[in-house]
């Protein structure tokens, strides 16, 4: 019987570390997208709050913390990183598992705003851009979701298959802020 | 340019797809009859004012919307939700 090895989506790539910041691979989670059935978001809510412990979140926001998180994922879409999704939430929403399709790293430190201002058309200072806030985006030509998980940390998640580019734009993003700040 | 995501707040030109004339949203009747389809497929205005596009918010959250706009001025005059459009379009 083959021998197959699990491998994350930055297997090899990552951490980085530049001046400061630092660029990680998420803690693999199991990913489950919801998307509520026509008129049943408010009942998927309570159904997620009995469950997971938290409300389903408003466009641009999230919701729960680290390894129990609800992250607003477009148009009628959630997606819950963390836990197993409970099974009553397929009454009120369709669910899909998408462990599997998602690169998701952590950048952070000082700056952070940064790097992403030079790869997101988007203000994401913090006075704009809080914590628990999230946005669908676009890094240089990829599509991706970015939620800010702490003073200066931000979650960024892209397509698996777009992995290898996340990391080489986000680094060469980290290196160009270092060697403005050291001129 | 910038335009407004009824969902997502204002955004970048480059994070939509443009699709056309919202004519999109005014799909005849199957049984319409050969002239009204042809109309409808291959007969667009060209004007010099007001018209109104379906954009997708591709790079954002996914979300079509139909954007009122000036040719002339490039104005934007106003933003909506193609889906809650879609009942009012006669
Ligand atoms: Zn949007």
């Amino acid at each position: 019987m083959a021998e197959l090895l699990a491998k994350s989506p930055c297997e090899g790539l990552l951490p980085k570390e530049v001046d400061g910041l630092t660029l990680s691979e998420a803690k693999r989670a199991t990913m489950t997208s919801l998307s509520p059935y026509r008129g049943q978001e408010a009942v998927l809510s309570d159904v997620l709050k009995t469950e997971h412990g938290m409300a389903l979140p408003r466009p641009n926001r999230s919701a729960g913390k680290e390894g129990a998180r609800a992250v607003w994922f477009g148009q009628r879409q959630v997606m819950l990183i963390g836990p197993d999704p409970a099974v009553s939430l397929a009454d009120h929403a369709a669910l899909t598992d998408q462990s599997d399709a998602w690169a998701v790293v952590l950048l952070e430190g000082e700056g952070a705003e940064d790097v992403l201002a030079r790869l997101v058309p988007l203000d994401l200072r913090r006075e704009h851009f809080k914590k628990g806030h999230t946005a669908r985006s676009q890094l240089q030509h990829m599509m991706v979701s970015i939620t800010r998980v702490g003073d200066a940390r931000f979650q960024i998640m892209a397509f698996r298959s777009m992995a290898k580019t996340l990391v080489h734009e986000l680094e060469i993003a980290m290196k160009g802020v270092a060697a403005r700040r050291a001129s | 340019m910038r335009l407004t995501c009824p969902v997502c707040g204002e955004r970048d030109r480059r994070e939509f797809y443009y699709m056309g004339d919202a004519v999109a949203l005014r799909r005849p009747d199957p049984e319409a009859g050969d002239a009204v389809w042809d109309d409808y497929l291959h007969n667009r205005d060209n004007p010099a004012g007001v018209t109104r596009d379906l954009w997708q918010h591709e790079g954002g959250c996914g979300a079509w919307i139909v954007v009122t706009r000036n040719t002339m001025t490039h104005e934007v005059l106003e933003t909506a939700l193609a889906s809650d459009v879609k009942g009012s379009v006669g």
